[in-house]
């Protein structure tokens, strides 16, 4: 394919096509974004479960630790 | 403190401000990729969710926000097409219907907007964006996140099948 082709692929783009760079935008969305934060589920990084499940597994097998722990806690 | 530098530190109110200066830019942006002012509308949503989401990844003595805002809604455009891959559906006219302008118009309209749909997401972009809104290479190469070279290519790759597609279909430029 050559530029005229190209240009006359273009020209009948134009011609069907309207470009949207003028689309305006008809209302505010930042209620609709705060919705979105509020229903943002508060989670845990998978490495908090990990240290989590690491407490526990020593508390568990070793409770000899726990009044360590609770001294630094 | 700046705005960008309290909005990388996590604040709330510098986002929301950031969201009401470039809310209409990003859904300007995203019309331009997916036509389609409701699904515009949730991806700007989406776009600004992303954003707030990496707000810890923004530099914010150093970083361009509305590239960066591009960047993310190219993205969250070009996974909604992915997702959304399907068929304009094409009005039913009957053969001998006499066509107004207006109605060969829309007809073709739809033709190409078919032809369109049935490109890979990323070439559909790169057309839309290229050829349609006449945005230039440069710009559209930095919103993709690929070279301009490559934008070259997608565009002539795109137009030569859509050019194949719309010859199929009796449409000849």
């Amino acid at each position: 394919m050559n530029d005229h082709e190209m240009n006359e692929m273009k020209k009948l783009f134009k011609e069907a096509l309207s470009p949207m760079r003028d689309a305006e935008l008809g209302r505010d969305l930042w209620p609709l974004m705060l919705e979105r934060l509020a229903a943002w589920p508060l989670r845990m990084p998978w490495w908090d479960w990990v240290l989590l499940a690491g407490a526990g597994a020593t508390i568990l097998f070793v409770p000899g630790v726990i009044p360590a722990l609770l001294y630094h806690l | 403190m700046g705005l960008l530098a309290r909005f990388a530190a996590g604040d709330v109110e510098a986002f929301e401000a950031l969201f009401r200066q470039y809310q209409c830019e990003v859904y300007r942006w995203i019309m331009r990729i997916v036509r389609d002012r409701a699904a515009a509308e949730d991806l700007t949503i989406e776009t600004f969710w992303r954003m707030y989401r990496a707000h810890a990844r923004f530099d914010g003595q150093k970083g361009n926000c509305a590239a960066w805002l591009r960047r993310i809604a190219t993205n969250a455009a070009l996974d909604h097409l992915r997702r959304a891959r399907r068929e304009v559906p094409l009005p039913e006219d009957p053969p001998d219907a006499v066509k107004t302008p207006a109605a060969e118009r829309s007809e073709l309209q739809q033709t190409i907007l078919s032809a369109m749909n049935r490109l890979s997401p990323r070439l559909r972009v790169a057309v839309l964006l290229a050829l349609v809104e006449e945005e230039p290479y440069d710009s559209i190469a930095q919103a993709l996140g690929i070279s301009v070279n490559a934008v070259k290519v997608r565009v002539f790759r795109g137009v030569r099948i859509l050019r194949k597609e719309l010859s199929a279909a009796g449409v000849r430029p």
